[in-house]
Parts: structure tokens; sequence; C-alpha cells
């Protein structure tokens, strides 16, 4: 089928599901299923190989169909030494571009290059009347119209469902090092911040309990320089390690305890919970295995001016995400209407009222 | 037309006793010879005396504005320092123009998470020399930024020469306190890198003052890189720059600022500040590369052969700080540059996918020679936002429409190269018409469902940023584009 006709099979679905009120559950490669809260609703696979539409390297931009897998446009970037800097989680093999964008998450070199968000351009997405949209496109700067492209990234599907992403990709660093620094947390979480406030070429830089793992990316020169900077020991497979931090395969993930996931200024050191803690993105977010319950967590959470999820190993009937309240929440409420008057698209997966 | 103008003049004295309930009586100014300095932003061929000025510098009386304009469905037009390129602040009669220029307060500054909370009227300047003795500054920088506010800037989603490798105002916030129209506060954004349920950092910047008042804003600063080095390259032809830039990217070298000038612009920024610009080439870039004194070194090499390889007629590095700053003073003040070789000029800011640069330059040439009225371009080549000055006289009868036209045959040019009518400036008043190209009715629709969730009424800044679709419909009965009316599912009015 081509890209136009699996487009447009989706559109008939939804505006079906639009018509007759039918929920429906959206999914990709599945991947990240466990991401956001369990819902019901009538099954609508939006996987179709549609790939890459448009890459031009020296304009910094790809677009390709949603359903692409996440892998394939990573080998396409690696041959012309381009990336996705934002490091999107795979969470499996048959990780798609859209779950990538849909769930907005990032991997461990987002306090450095920036979000999923960062590098979204333009989207073409069907909202919950069945409407094929366009928005953004394939410049690197757009003001015409709101940003709805950014908006819909890590909506996890309850505003539009997305068919094309463009996003901005940039060039592989010519070399990067990771060192490694044997520090308790306290100390290992002051090293990070100090860090981010010299001109380091950092890259990635957290802590697992034990260990302070600080990668520097850029130039060789660069790096030689910058690592008298820095101390530790050269780390033999640094880009192991990383791959192994972004998608949860340490030991540390290694673990049946619910995982919460802490958002919080990087320079947070009073956090009253119990449990293991992973320091990643600098001090920006912080892994948690802990048995204490949801409101004391998301209170501490609240106090530090952060927010946090249980992202896995919780009772995904309850709230997945921090809760909002007042009007905020009624913009949130407003906004899902706006998109999906009849709430067909992934209803209550993101919170449990919309 | 004349009973409501009598009508609107009619509500203007309770209005103003009421706002004067809200403020002291030197912040409620409606008498034109008060109101007069805030009839136009930096588009100043717009203009419209305000009805009523406030002047607030509390939350807590903005909050009381808003619910008194929301009471009494009086539009409210927010306006930072006016020097928005796009009409987005052009007053209109019957609605309060609200400045924010009261709030000028560096609230907080945290050197170790590096973030600076700051009220909506610090300027953007303001804040990198704030935090400059903690080694940090904040990235976005403008032209304007002298002037321009930090509120004005997320309105915008502004950027600047160095958003290149450091992004735009969107890449460099992480927090908004904005007030709604009923008057009610909300944070948007967090304290951390992003917060929970949907992005509306993202949506409310470049929301052009559509969706909010913005009371407040965190944003992230940067350390200053320990060197920054410029290069200085000229062509003789426009094409051949344009490939630098492509080869400079293609390389793997994300530069902190690639610009591009024109001959027209060259010669006009060298005569005001003696930059020591090349005053035959057809083109110059400017290439800045920053960071580690070790890496720059080493990229200025791999950039200087990489430019040389291109055609470059002539290459030239700053000695030292003071020279960098005289080159990129030359590009900072191309604006007012070109200002003084015309009794008035028209910014225009489209952005094009780079490789689409020697096409649409040939055609913008092709229509200076058709109009009569020169052009000077200037480019952030490394994203592909250009901006092309078109030279002209207003009070040369007619000149005005011509500029215009000629504009919006360059902004629809871009879209038709795969581009956008606005990469920095917004779309106000000016190009709302432009909008109806490169949006169909089902997008704008949207649009308009997102601003109906925050402002049913729409009562912020009415008629800006997103055209109703009467307008894109009886628009489209007089502009026939490509032989294909837009639209075509409206009716015609
Ligand atoms: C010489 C010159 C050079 C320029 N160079 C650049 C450049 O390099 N890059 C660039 O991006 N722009 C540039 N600009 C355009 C302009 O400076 C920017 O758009 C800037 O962000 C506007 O800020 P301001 O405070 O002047 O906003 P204003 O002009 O006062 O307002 C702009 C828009 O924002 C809204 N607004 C203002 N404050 C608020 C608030 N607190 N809450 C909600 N809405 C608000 C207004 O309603 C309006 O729609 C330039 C302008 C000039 C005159």
């Amino acid at each position: 089928m081509s890209v136009e006709a699996q487009n447009q099979r989706i559109q008939d679905i939804v505006l079906h599901a639009y018509q007759t009120r039918t929920p429906l559950k959206i999914h990709g490669g599945n991947s990240k299923n466990f991401y956001g809260r369990q819902i019901n609703g009538q099954l609508l696979d939006v996987r179709h190989h549609g790939g890459i539409i448009h890459y031009e390297p020296t304009e910094l931009v790809i677009t390709a169909a949603a359903g692409t897998p996440l892998k394939l446009i990573e080998n396409a970037l690696a041959e012309h030494n381009q990336m996705l800097a934002f490091e999107p989680p795979h969470f499996g093999d048959r990780a798609t571009l859209g779950g990538a964008i849909a769930s907005g998450l990032s991997g461990p070199r987002r306090p450095y290059a920036g979000a999923a968000r960062d590098f979204v351009l333009g989207t073409k997405l069907i909202n919950g009347k069945g409407e094929q949209l366009h928005f953004g496109g394939e410049v690197m700067k757009n003001v015409a119209g709101y940003d709805l492209s950014r908006l819909l990234t890590g909506s996890l599907g309850t505003l539009g469902i997305l068919l094309e992403v463009s996003l901005k990709v940039l060039p592989r660093p010519a070399f990067e090092t990771t060192l490694i620094n044997k520090l308790p947390a306290d100390q290992a979480l002051a090293k990070m911040l100090n860090y981010g406030r010299k001109p380091l070429p950092l890259s990635a830089s957290c802590h697992d309990g034990q260990y302070l793992y600080t990668r520097l990316s850029g130039t060789k020169q660069a790096i030689k320089v910058a690592m008298q900077s820095i101390q530790g020991d050269e780390l033999n497979d640094g880009e192991q390690f990383w791959y192994k931090l972004r998608e949860q395969q340490l030991a540390f993930f290694d673990s049946e305890q619910p995982l919460w996931r802490l958002s919080v200024p990087a320079n947070t050191t009073k956090l009253n919970i119990n449990g293991e803690t992973f320091i990643d993105w600098g001090g920006a977010q912080r892994w948690i295995k802990s048995d204490m319950d949801a409101e004391t967590i998301r209170q501490q959470a609240i106090t530090a001016q952060g927010h946090a999820t249980l992202f896995r190993h919780g009772d995904n009937n309850e709230e997945y995400f921090q809760p909002l309240s007042g009007k905020l929440k009624q913009l949130h409420l407003n906004l899902k209407l706006a998109f999906d008057p009849n709430c067909i698209l992934n209803p209550t997966r993101m919170y449990s009222d919309f | 037309m004349v009973a409501k103008i009598h009508k609107v003049n009619k509500r203007r004295s309770p209005f103003v006793r009421q706002l004067r309930r809200i403020l002291p009586r030197a912040s409620v100014l409606f008498d034109s010879e008060d109101t007069r300095p805030y009839e136009c932003d930096g588009l100043s061929a717009y203009r419209e005396l305000p009805w009523v000025v406030a002047l607030p510098d509390t939350i807590e009386q903005v909050q009381a504005i808003m619910r008194l304009c929301h009471a009494e469905q009086i539009p409210v037009i927010a306006r930072g320092a006016g020097t928005g390129l796009s009409g987005g602040a052009l007053p209109q009669d019957g609605s309060l123009l609200l400045s924010l220029a009261k709030f000028k307060q560096i609230i907080e500054l945290d050197p170790v998470a590096r973030t600076a909370r700051v009220q909506p009227g610090v300027r953007n300047l303001a804040i990198s020399e704030a935090v400059k003795q903690h080694g940090l500054y904040y990235a976005p920088d403008p032209s304007s930024q002298i002037a321009c506010t930090i509120g004005g800037n997320v309105a915008e989603n502004a950027g600047g020469v160095h958003c290149l490798k450091y992004g735009l105002t969107v890449h460099n916030i992480q927090q908004l306190i904005i007030i709604t129209m009923d008057g009610e506060r909300v944070t948007i954004g967090g304290g951390g890198l992003d917060s929970p349920g949907y992005d509306l950092l993202a949506l409310l910047t470049g929301s052009e003052g559509l969706l909010g008042i913005i009371v407040e804003v965190t944003v992230k600063l940067l350390p200053l890189p320990e060197r920054a080095q410029v290069i200085l390259a000229a062509f003789d032809d426009i094409e051949k720059a344009g490939n630098a830039v492509a080869d400079i990217i293609a390389h793997g070298i994300i530069p902190a600022g690639l610009e591009m000038m024109d001959r027209y612009a060259i010669q006009a920024a060298e005569a005001f500040v003696h930059a020591g610009y090349p005053e035959d080439a057809e083109a110059i870039l400017l290439c800045e590369l920053d960071g580690i004194n070790e890496e720059v070194s080493e990229q200025i090499l791999i950039v200087h052969s990489l430019l040389q390889k291109s055609g470059a007629t002539e290459l030239r590095t700053a000695k030292d700080n003071t020279e960098r700053e005289l080159m990129w003073k030359g590009r900072k003040a191309a604006f007012p540059a070109i200002g003084r070789l015309s009794p008035d000029y028209y910014c225009m800011d489209g952005t094009i996918p780079r490789k689409q640069l020697a096409t649409v330059l040939k055609r913008i040439n092709e229509w200076s020679k058709e109009y009569n009225l020169p052009v000077a371009n200037v480019f952030h080549a490394g994203d592909g936002n250009l901006h092309p000055l078109i030279l002209y006289d207003a009070n040369k009868p007619g000149e005005l429409e011509r500029t215009e036209e000629f504009g919006g045959k360059i902004l629809e040019l871009c879209i038709e190269v795969g581009g956008t009518i606005s990469g920095e400036h917004g779309v106000g008043i000016e190009k709302i018409d432009q909008m109806c190209v490169q949006f169909q009715a089902l997008e704008l629709k949207q649009f308009h469902a997102v601003k109906h969730a925050f402002d049913p009424e729409s009562l912020l800044n009415p008629g800006k940023a997103v055209p109703t679709l009467h307008r894109c419909a009886e628009l489209g009965a007089m502009h026939v584009h490509h032989g294909q009316l837009p639209h075509p599912e409206l009716e015609r009015f």
C-alpha cells in the first residue's frame, strides 16, 4: 500500500470512530505500551512502513512516515554521520518513529542537546474528527501559526495520530569518551552541576549509586583538553553503557519494584524518598525504585518544583503522571476537546479523566 | 460605522474609571499625547492610536485588569518593547493596550541550576549582562536584543544569530507564568526539564499574545564559551556562498553563527559601522565557531579550507575580540544601516530550505527590477531564514502598496519552495493574508479551536496571527494562486 493509501485507511477508521464515538487504542510497535495508563478500546494498528520520505543531510532534516522503525531511521542517519540528538529510547526492536514522538521520551543527551520536542519541525496528523492536518514543515525556523507539532510531541496519541514527522538531525560528534569516577551521590551531583557551569563539551552525566559517569563529545582536541578538568578513568565501552542506560538495561533497572521517574531542578538535593536512586540528565532526572505510596512521592516532587511519573511496575489503572489541577487541568481538557471532541483517541491513557 | 465609533467612545470613561481603581492614575493613559508612543510597533507602516493604555507593575494588577476586561468584554493587546516587526502589538480601537514595560525585575538567579526567573519586561540583553559575572549567558540573541523584552521574545519565539547552534527561544526557556483572559494565573512548564501533561510551554511560545499574558519567564542559561572566533569569507557569487554553507554543515560542523549578507547589505553596513567588509563582494559569510580554545582552533582550520575550496575570494579571521565584535556589529546593525539609505524599508522574514537560496534570490532580484524597488538581503544562512529588506518611500503615492505586494510575492515564493512565511518575526497583522496561502481551512480551524481552548471569546489580541476563514475566503476570491483557488471548499462572500 502506498503511504497515501495507508494514511487514508487510518483516516477512514478514525472518521468512523468519530461518528460512532468508538474509543480507539492506538498502537505502533507496542514497545512503549507500559508508558501511560492501561486503556481499552478498538485496536488501531498504525504501523505501516512508509519509511523515509525525504532526507536531506546538508539541510539537517529528515521526514519519515510515523510507522517507520526507529532503527531504520537511525541507520540511515548514521550512513551520513548524523543522528537523532535526543537519543530516543527504543524499549524494544519494534519501536517506531511515531511512538518515539508520541511518547516524547529522550535519552541521556537530553540536557545538553535537547529533548524530542526540541527537534520536531513538522507533523502530518489525523485529529479526533478524522481530519488530516499538516503543521510546521522541514525548515528550522517557523513561527507561522501555533506550534502544534511540538504540542503533539509527548501527547501519547491523545490529540492526534501522527502520520509523518519531520525532525532536525545533527552531525555525530567526531569523538566521544566516557570518564568514570567513584563518588557518593551528593559529591557526584555537585560535580555534575559544576561541570555544567563550565564550557566543557559535555553530552551526558549520570550517577548509578556508585560511580559518576561523564560523557564528552567533540573534536579530539576538545576532548583531550576537557579530560584535564574532569577526573576519572576512561570507560572502555562507553557507548554500550549509555545505550544500556537509555534502554534501561543496566542492572539498576533489573527489578520488579515500582520505578519512579522524577523530573526536578538539577540541583535538587533534598528528596525524602526511600529507595535506590539513579541520577541522570546532570541531576535533572532521577530514577527511584521505591515502594513508598504515590501520594508521598508526588508531594516530594512538587516540593522540589518537579513532577513524578510511575514509570514501571506500578498499577497502571491509577494515575501514571503527576495529576494536574485547577486552571491548568481545565486548559488540558479544553485542548483535548479542541482536537478530539468525542474523546476517541487513546482516552484516559494520559490521565484518568480525559 | 459612525454609530460604532460613538459606542466605543462612550464606553471609555467608565472603563478608565474602573481601571483607575486597579492602577494609579499615571498608569492609565488615554490622551492622544500620552498614547502616541504606543501607536505602532517596529512595523511602523501600520499605526493606530490606542484606545486606552494600562501600565501595571504587579501580577495581581494584571489579574484584576484581565478580570475587568473579561467582564466588560474588552479585548486586550499585550505589548513588550514594541520592537516586533509584524504589527503584533498594533493597537485597536476599543481595545486595551496592556504594556508589560514596568515588569523589569530579574527575580531570581540560580547559577548552579543555570536558570534565571525574570519578569516579562526585562530586556533580552539585560539577562546576559546580569549573569555574566557567573560565567553564564542567555543564548537567543535577536539583533534587537538591546531593546526587546523577554516576554516579547517568548510571544514571538525570537531567534538570533546564534540560534543555529543554541536554538530559539522555545529551546531556552523552562517555565512561564501566564494570566489567562479570565484573570487566572497558570504556571506552565516547571522547575525541571519537562512537565506533566501537554507541552503548553511550546504552545505558548510564539503564540503572539493570543493565548495568555506572560508575566514571568524562567530562562535557561549557558556557560560562556571559552573562546569564540569568527571568519569572514567574501564571494563573487551568491550561489557559491550558499554552497559553502552546505559544505560546512555536511562536514559535521555546526557553527555558533552562520550569516550571509548580499552586496547591497554589505555596502549599507559598511557605510554605517565601518566593519571592514569587502564592498566589492557579491556576498559575505560570517561564520562563528565557539567552544574550548583548542576545539575552535581545530575547526577554524577546517572551515577555512572548506571556504577556500568553495571559491571564497577573500578570507579573514578576526585577530581579537574587538575585531570579532566589529564584524558582528556590521551584521547586527544591518537593518538600521539600510534604514539610513532609504526613507523607509520593509523587512521580510521567510524561511526556505537552504538549497533553494539561489532560486529565491534570483526571483527576488527580478521582481526588484520589475517593481523598481531596491532589495538588500540578510540571511540567517545556517537555518535558512531570509530577511529581504525592501527599500521604499512611503511619501511617494502607491509605493507602500507596491512594496507590500512585492513582499507578499516573496512570502508566497517561500511557501512554494517548501518554506514558511515567518521564521522569527511572527505573523501579526502583517502576514495574516499569507497565512491563507500557507494553511488550508482545516488547519486554520484547528488553530481556532486551540485559541478557543484558552480564550473562547477571542478577546486576546484579536485579528492577529491567525486569519478567520471568512478573511481567507474573501481573499481567495481576489487572489488566485497558481491558477488554483485556495479554500475551494468555502463559499465565496
Ligand atoms: C532592528 C530590529 C532587529 C530585530 N532582529 C530580530 C532578530 O534578530 N530575531 C528576532 O526573532 N526578532 C527580531 N526583531 C523583532 C522583535 O525584536 C522580536 O519579535 C521581539 O521578540 C519583540 O519583542 P518586544 O518586547 O519588542 O515585543 P512587542 O513588539 O511589544 O510584542 C510582540 C508580540 O508579542 C506580544 N507580547 C509582548 N509581550 C507579551 C507578554 N508579556 N505576554 C503576551 N504577549 C506579549 C505582543 O502582543 C505582540 O504580539 C527585530 C526587530 C528590530 C526592530
